[in-house]
This record gives C-alpha cells, structure tokens and sequence, in this order.
C-alpha cells in the first residue's frame, strides 16, 4: 500500500514540475507568428504539391500573409474558391482564372510512330532523354517512360498501353504543373480548360521540318501553315516548323482542325464530331466570295 | 530495319547475380550438412528438408498470391534461411516445430518486411530464437545422437549448458574442432564450418572482417574475465570453439542484407556481437547467446551505416 | 607484375581485347563526310563553310565558338553540299557540314611522308598556336580542347605530364596498335607536351596487358633520349590492369599517389594527363602540319567476323565502316561508340563519326542485355567496386527521392559516370542511370550557389 501511494505521489510531483517546466520553456522560445498563417492555411487544399510555386501549402500561406496583392500568388488546386477565401481573410481583392488543365502535346502513339530502335534502361523519361532521342524517329516526341503519371499526386495521369502515351483525367487534373515540369520533352502544357471543356490544340511538338517530321510520325505537325492560314481569328502562330494555337484568340471553330494534312490538331470535348467536309466546304465558300471581291 | 538495343552505360555486366552468390553460400553450406548428417543420423536430413521445404514453399506461395510479385524463389535466399535454420536445432526436435521456426523466419522476419534485402533481422535467427523462446524444453533436450556410421558422439548437455550448471568435466578441444560434442547440428564440426568460411572468402562472396572482430572480442573479452577467474569464467579457446559462435560468425552475423555496409560499420558490428555473446553466457540466464547478440546487433545496422561511410576519393 | 595502380574500388571485366593483332589499316574515303561542328567540350565550333565552296584536306571548315572549342578541318577534298541539321549518334539534331568527296587533295602545307621529324622547335607559343589551330582535343574520351589543357591558370603549376597508354577498357586496341606502329611519333609528341608545361618530367603509363607496347616505347625513349636532350626525363610505368585506370584522376593517383579533390582539375596537385592518341595528334599538328582529319578506331565484337583497327577520316558515316567490314552480324544487337563501360550506344547508324570516335562495338543481346532489377541484397559490392569511394546504393536512393542536399552531402557530384557500379549490382539494380540524375542535381545546386556568390 505505501509503494503505491509513493509511486503515485512521485509521479504527480515529476508531472507537476516538468509541467512548469515546460511552461517556462514554452514562454521563453515563443514566436511571434501571425495568426493569419494558419487561418489561410486551414483554407489551403493541403496537397503540398508545389503547384503554386511554394514549397508547400504553409510556405504559401506565409509568402501569401506578407505580401501586398496576391497577384503573384495562385493555388492552381484549390483555383478560384480557395484563392477567393484567402483573399477574404487576408482582405484582398482577387482576380479569378480561367481554370486550366494539362494538356499532352503528342500524338506519336505506337501506330502512328513506328520504333527504330529499343531502350533497354531504367524507365524513366529523364535518363531517356539525356541518353539519346528516344526510340522513334521523332526526337521531340513523349518518351512513353511516365515521369508525368509518377509527378502526378492526383492521379490524374496515367499510360494508355495502346497508344504508349499519357491520359490526363481532366476530373482529377488540378494544373498544379507537376507533370509539365517533370516532362523533359515539354509537351505537356497547361491550357486554359475552356467553355464546358471545349479547346482547340496543336498534338505535335516536332520541330523538324516536314518530311522529316512526317517520316518519324504519320501524324506530327508537319509545319505546312494551312491551320494559320485557315484561321481568321489569328490564334495560330508558326515557329520553328510547329503551329502553336493561342488559347486566348481560339474562337473553338475548328477550321485548322478540320484543314490539318496530319490530324496534328485535337479538339476536344465538343458535343458533335467534327464534320470535316462541311467544314472545308464552308472554308471554300468564304474563299470563293473573297475572291469574287 | 534492325531495331539495335540503346541504354546508358556500362554495356557489359558481372556475372555475379544475387542467385550465383546465395549459391555460393548455399556450396559453403555443404560441409557442415554433410558432417551433421554423418554425425546425427538420417533424421538430421529429414529435418534440413523440412526446414528448405518450408521456407522455400512459403515465400513462393506469399510471393506469387500475397505480394503478387514474381516469385523469389530462385535466389535461394530461403534455401539458405532453411538450411542455417536447421542447422540451428537439436537434431531431436520434433519436425513441426521446425515447420513453425520455419514459417516464423521467412513469413515474419523476411517477407512481412517486404521480401529479400528489406529485413532488419536475419530470418534464420528469428525463427531460431522464436522457437527457444516458445518451445524450451524441445529445443535444450540434448540426446545421444545415432551417428550414421556409428560415429561416437558424447551425450547430454552440451559444453555451455554444462559450464552454466557447473558440470562440466575434462574438455578435449580437439573433440570440439571436430565435432565430437553435444549441441545443435551446425555447432558440431567448427572445421566443416570454417572450411565453408574459407570458400566464401576465397570467392570474395563476403569479406572477414565481421566475422574475425566477432572472434577477436570474444577471444579477449574470455582471457579478460578468464585471466581475472578462471574457477568462475570459461576460458577462450573454449569459448570460440563451442556454441554457435563459428555458425554465428562466419554464415549469419555476414548475411549481407542485415550486417553494415563499411569495413569499419562491421568491425564495431562484430564486436557488439562478441561482447554481447560473452556478456549473456557468463551473465545472462541462458547458456549460449550468440543468436541473440546476433539479433540485438542488426538493429543497429542502420544506425552503424549511417555512421561509417567509405573513404571518398580526394576528401579528409 | 607491376604493382602500381590507383588506391580505391575498381573491377575487373574480362580484357576482350580480340583485335589486339589488327594493324591499323586505312579505311576508303567515303562518298560523303559529315562533319559535326560539336566535337569537343565547349561551345560548338562556327562553320566558315558555304554549300558550292570547295574544301582540300585540312582545310578549316569551322572556326571555334568560344575560349572553350576548337578548330574543324575538312577530312576530305570536295564541295561542301550543305550546312545544317542532322541526327548525331543520340539522334539528336546537330549541326553538320556535309562534304560530297572529289579525289584526295591535300594543302600544300601538311607533310604527307613517312619520315619521323624529331626536330622540336623552342619556341612553345609557337607550338601552342599549332596545337590550337590543328583543332587537337583530348582523344581519350572527353574531347577537352588541348590547348586550354596545356595553358595553366596562372598561380598553378604543372610538375608532372602523364601520357595516357591504359586503355583500361575491354575490346579497345586502337591506342594499343598506336604506340606499337606509330610509337616513336607519339612519344616525340609526349616530348612536345612535356616542352610546351615548362620541361617536366613525363611518365607513359601502360597496363601490363600490353607487354608489346611496353617494352617497344621503353626501345624508343632509349633511342631518342641518347640523341637528344629534349628527350631526358621520360620514363615508360607499367600499371597492374585494373579499370577505370584510365580515368584521369585514378592515373594520377596511380602515377604519382596524389588525389585531384572534389570538383579540382588535375593540375592542382600539379598533373596534366594527355591520351596516347592525343600525343600523336600534337606531333602531326606541330611537326608535320597536320591537324586532326582522321583517328584510329577499333571495330571489334566477338559476334564480329572481321576485327578491325582502321584509320578513318572524321565525318564517315559508321554505317560505311561496318558495311566496309562486311555490314553488321544478324546476331548483333547494340552498336556502341567507345568501350563496352563508358562508350555511348549508338541510335542512329547513319551519324558520322567524330574526333574522339575511338571504337565501335557490336554486342550481343546475350553479352548486354540488362539484367531485370531485383531488390537490393545490400552486399556493399558497388561500394567496393567504386573508384571514387562512393556509396552508390545509397547515391541511388537519394537519387530516386530526390534529396539534393543529401546528394550533395554523399559526394553524388564527384561520380565519374566509370560504370563500374552498375557492372558489378548483382542484383542488376540500374545504379548509374539513376545516379546521373543525381549527379546532375548535385552540380546544378552547386553551380547554382556559386553563381549566387
């Protein structure tokens, strides 16, 4: 019966004194932070995923908390909901984005780009490509390795066996960038997602010039600048044999879609297929009446 | 067209394969088999064939339906498990214990961890240790062994459990070395055992220095003890010559996947494993502790890998 | 036996050294050349070249792009036919100068005849502008152009030049057949290099698997050393075969038991190591006129019926000279330029060969197919096995997380890329290719810092 008592009693005193202790300690090292911290971080999506450009979600919250707008400050998960609280806590106004996704630039599946040679190495696309061109003909191509679907925390990406490319799942693609940043080839680029998902877009990096291009994949852009010329919104621009569509002039009438020699250009999300000779036929009539002027 | 192979370097490889060196250590092995089973009689075989046939049935069957993974049967890693497993027994054990020490060592110790390579602890001394632990009485009962050629072999306790109780009469050393004592199967023939370690050296499988730290501090920490009471503390011949310490040292304390990486990470491995061997039998409630020396040590693996790195070129 | 060799890791792969007995003999002149202006470390060379110009042998077609380049001689006589885009041996884009041949005009300047020159001249600015505008870079493998190599920075000093003989890879005999056929060249050349660093000592270094060259050059400094003073303090090493002896920090530690520390050139510890092949290339640059149109290279493989060491002009498509040598084995499955641990897989068999081209090897599926990765059994081998005292188990770790600063703390920027870790990975864990990715990090921070400094 005493031990127990002594045991109990001891342990209360070492409780006790630790815990003044531990006050004390508590006291002496505080930091000052601000609260706002952890009100904007509570509202953060908590991914960590480095979307934004921060570390993680904290980092953001403190670069967000010192700075005088947000302008430079966006969270590409949580888009314009999450931004909209931290500006309300923070007492910001804040302009709200179109909401992107990413997009895969290649087009180059197993039938359309014959492989010339084998990899036999690690599969990463990284190692691929600081080796060699990869195994196709096109050396601008997706190496098929899947750097994007391991940098993907959403799950958002995966292979297609068939095709030996990625699939962006455009539910669970959050334009955080991971993907397009852990790409070495750059193909994969975040575009605006557009009205109800509809958007128009170059699948093809190649920077070869035609024949070449056209020889490594059945359907590369081959730099014949018909799409630039067709488009009477000015969207597309040529450079280095590749058209580029700018998301922000596309008026979504796929007349380049429709004109494409290759098929190079995707568009994707819209309610009917794409009927091409109407829309060539269309084409020719505007060209018919131009020239009639 | 041809379609070439393209990789990064380096194009050619060693012919060493994961397989090659368990079978290495599996040829190493075979002496000590053969002396036990020349020693112990046909039921000493019978019980290496469980103990193979256990583990290697395990890991194929969790392999291929738990892990679905390929198989990793063909690295003879669990052959191995099995056969220092049954080497590690009295050869009087009855045959589904063993399957149990069996089980415990490969399916716990070994594929809850994630397989080979990943394990903290060496399987064969987990199962081992296991099986003293929960089967006492069965894995101390020394009997007379019926020898295959009617090879004479002592009875009763063997030479540690005999020192502990204070029984112990003349010692005949080289009966030791060649195997005329009591004891689990590997602990019989220390010369079957060091020829299989002189292969593997010779073969470069694995390097001495874990297991001659582990003999140099058991040899000295004995004369320190010895030398101070020799009515009291066994001497240090003796001490490296009976007990598992020569199975120990030489096949499970040098398991790559749970000894340090560095020279100098195994040297201070092995000598952890000698001081704490000698720290149990003369102090300690059990007669032999090599096993759990063994054990206590490859939980500092990680800490002594962390700690001893290799001298890098051009830098203090 | 020799005994000397470097002090840490190292391995043995079987020597495969099959054309060992091939002289070199000159390969035809291809129809068309291709001439890459990116054949050295440093910025590319710039093509002073037009389509329609015509070019003789040795003539400058490229001009260099920057302290760190070199200068590109035509390899042929002919009409440059374009100057553009075309896919090296990565199947990456470069730029070339395509050279359609028209017999084999040479400039009046280069000394075509046999007769061995061993008249060095004093003047060492002199002999450097040569080197410099007879576009000689390193031929050992690195390509560094040997001009900035023998130029110093000031404050440091060269005490020793170590001409390079190992040739510690298997299958490569090219600098073997070298310093057999042409060893008193290549020692004149040494005696240059040795003249231009201040009249340092010079020690030949050869594996000892190369009795013949050995015991021939030792013959040839003999000679020349009792006609000449400009010959004394040569000195011929045989080194135990060990790989990668040839790798310049292990030689210097093999030769003179210095270690070059993390991220310093050589002649910090006071050494310059020059190739066997780039000894010759000084010789014929300074004494003979001649800058670097052609290179031995050794074609071999066991799968390979006709075993080769061939002098070819820079620029010939590798698909000549296997077509030359009877076109590739059915049973070949990987062209490599270079030895079968450092050398580049070859993508694309229509590249052209470059000034550092050494060899072309033709492997078998069996002999190079990588092993399927298992876990690693932590046997430490990769670790022993390192030549610069790495962890490379622990390197690929890191690697794979993507700890850069833990990369940075292990050294991951020190690894010479020798290969000898994923050679001897039992469990054919793909260390390297994952290390490089490491490595390149490692360096990126480091440089990243200095820069901010």
């Amino acid at each position: 019966m005493k031990a127990l008592i002594l045991t109990v009693a001891i342990i209360t005193c070492l409780g006790l004194v630790l815990a003044v202790v531990l006050y004390l300690v508590a006291k002496k090292f505080r930091v000052e932070e601000d609260p706002r911290i952890d009100e904007v971080e509570k509202v953060m999506p908590g991914a960590n995923c480095g979307g934004c450009g921060y570390a993680g979600c904290r980092a953001f919250a403190e670069s967000a908390v010192k700075a005088d707008n947000l302008d430079s400050h966006f969270c590409p998960v949580g888009g314009n909901d999450v931004m909209a609280k931290v500006a309300g806590i923070l007492g910001f106004e804040v302009k709200a984005k179109a909401p992107a996704v990413a997009v895969v630039r290649c087009n180059g599946t197993c039938a359309n780009r014959p492989r010339v040679n084998e990899y036999d190495g690690i599969a990463s696309c990284k190692v691929k490509a600081s080796l060699y061109s990869g195994d196709t003909a096109c050396a601008f191509g997706c190496l098929g390795c899947g750097d994007c679907v391991a940098a993907c925390q959403f799950g958002a990406l995966s292979m297609d066996p068939e095709t030996g490319l990625p699939v962006v799942d455009e539910e669970k693609c959050t334009a955080c960038g991971a993907c397009a940043k852990a790409c070495p080839k750059a193909i994969i680029e975040l575009r605006p997602k557009g009205p109800r998902g509809m958007r128009v877009y170059v699948s093809c990096v190649n920077k070869d010039k035609g024949p070449a291009a056209k020889k490594a994949c059945a359907a590369a852009c081959i730099g014949c600048g018909i799409c630039a010329r067709t488009c009477t919104h000015e969207a597309i621009v040529l450079e280095n044999n590749v058209a580029y569509i700018d998301p922000a002039k596309c008026k979504l009438c796929r007349e380049c879609e429709a004109m494409c020699p290759t098929g190079a250009i995707h568009g994707i999300n819209f309610l009917k297929p794409l009927d091409k000779e109407a829309v060539k036929a269309r084409i020719q009539a505007r060209k018919e009446k131009k020239e009639e002027k | 067209m041809r379609k070439l192979i393209v990789s990064p370097s380096p194009h050619i490889h060693s012919k060493d394969s994961t397989r090659s060196l368990m079978l290495d250590v599996v040829i190493a092995l075979i002496p000590a088999v053969i002396c036990s089973v020349v020693f112990y009689g046909w039921r000493e075989l019978l019980l290496l064939g469980v103990s193979v046939a256990t583990c290697v049935l395990l890991e194929w069957a969790v392999t291929r339906f738990l892990m679905k993974k390929p198989s990793t049967i063909g690295d003879l890693s669990a052959v191995i498990t099995g056969i220092l497993l049954a080497l590690n027994v009295p050869y009087t054990l009855p045959w589904w214990i063993l399957v149990i020490g069996a089980v415990v060592a490969v399916g716990v110790a070994k594929l809850s961890f994630g397989g080979i390579g990943q394990n903290v602890f060496n399987p064969a001394i987990v199962g081992r240790v296991f099986l003293l632990v929960s089967y006492p009485s069965q894995m101390t009962h020394w009997e007379q062994p019926q020898g295959l050629f009617g090879v004479d072999a002592i009875t009763g306790a063997t030479p540690l459990g005999a020192a502990k109780e204070g029984t112990l009469g003349q010692i005949d050393y080289a009966d030791m070395l060649f195997a005329n004592i009591g004891g689990s199967a590997g602990e019989v023939c220390a010369i079957a055992l060091l020829i299989g370690f002189v292969y593997l050296l010779c073969r470069r499988v694995i390097k001495p220095w874990i297991t001659l730290s582990i003999f140099a501090t058991v040899a000295l920490t004995a004369l320190i003890f010895w030398g101070v009471n020799p009515e009291r503390f066994t001497d240090p011949l003796f001490n490296l010559l009976t007990g598992g310490l020569i199975l120990g040292a030489c096949f499970m304390a040098t398991d790559y996947v749970t000894s340090p990486m560095s020279v100098w990470g195994g040297v201070i491995f092995g000598i952890g494993i000698g001081f704490l061997t000698m720290m149990i039998r003369y102090f300690g409630s059990y007669p032999e502790g090599v096993s759990f020396a063994i054990l206590i040590m490859n939980a500092f693996v990680p800490l002594l890998n962390r700690w001893f790195h290799q001298k890098k070129f051009g830098r203090k | 036996m020799a005994r000397r060799t470097f002090s840490i890791g190292g391995v043995h792969p079987h020597d495969s050294k099959i054309s060992r007995e091939c002289p070199i003999e000159p390969l035809p002149i291809p129809p068309v050349v291709y001439i890459s202006v990116s054949q050295h470390i440093g910025a590319p060379a710039v093509p002073v070249v037009a389509p329609g110009d015509k070019v003789k042998v040795g003539q400058v077609v490229a001009e260099p792009g920057g302290f760190v380049s070199a200068f590109i001689h035509s390899s042929v006589s002919g009409t440059v036919k374009s100057v553009g885009p075309r896919k090296d041996l990565a199947g990456n884009n470069q730029t070339h100068i395509e050279i359609a041949v028209e017999g084999d005009e040479w400039l009046e300047t280069i000394d075509r005849s046999e007769t061995l020159v061993t008249d060095i001249p004093d003047d060492n600015k002199a002999i450097l502008d040569k080197i410099r505008l007879g576009g000689i870079v390193g031929l050992g493998g690195a390509t560094f152009p040997t001009h900035v190599k023998l130029s110093p920075p000031p404050g440091s000093k060269c005490e020793r030049l170590i001409i390079n003989g190992c040739e510690c890879e298997p299958y490569l005999t090219s600098d073997f057949r070298t310093l057999l056929e042409k060893g008193e060249q290549v020692v004149v050349g040494a005696a240059i290099l040795k003249q231009v660093l201040g009249d340092v000592p010079c020690t030949i270094a050869i594996e000892e698997n190369k009795p013949e060259a050995i015991a021939h050059i030792k013959e040839v400094i003999a000679i020349l050393s009792a006609a000449s003073p400009k010959f004394a303090g040569m000195e011929v090493l045989p080194l135990r075969k060990r790989y990668p002896q040839g790798g310049e920090k292990q030689l210097i530690d093999a030769v003179m038991h210095r270690q070059v520390g993390s991220g310093a050139l050589p002649i910090s510890v006071g050494a310059v190591v020059q190739n066997v092949a780039t000894s010759l290339a000084v010789y014929d640059a300074v004494l003979k006129g001649k800058p670097i149109i052609d290179n031995s290279v050794t074609v071999t493989g066991e799968c390979f019926l006709h075993q080769a060491n061939l002098l070819v002009r820079v620029g010939t498509p590798l698909q000549f000279i296997l077509d030359y040598l009877g076109g590739i084995p059915e049973d070949a499955a990987k062209v490599i330029s270079g030895g079968p641990m450092m050398g580049r897989a070859v993508a694309n068999l229509d590249a052209a060969t470059l000034k550092g081209t050494g060899a072309l090897l033709l492997l078998t599926e069996k002999q190079t197919r990588r092993r399927p990765e298992t876990n690693c059994i932590r046997c430490g081998k990769c670790a022993d096995a390192c030549p610069m005292g790495l962890e490379p188990f622990l390197l690929q770790k890191l690697s794979r997380l993507g700890d850069v600063e833990a990369l940075e703390e292990n050294a991951a920027q020190d690894c010479i890329e020798c290969g000898c870790c994923l050679y001897s990975c039992p469990a054919g864990i793909p260390l390297l290719d994952i290390i490089r990715t490491g490595k390149g990090a490692a360096l990126a921070a480091i440089r990243a810092r200095n820069v901010k400094k």
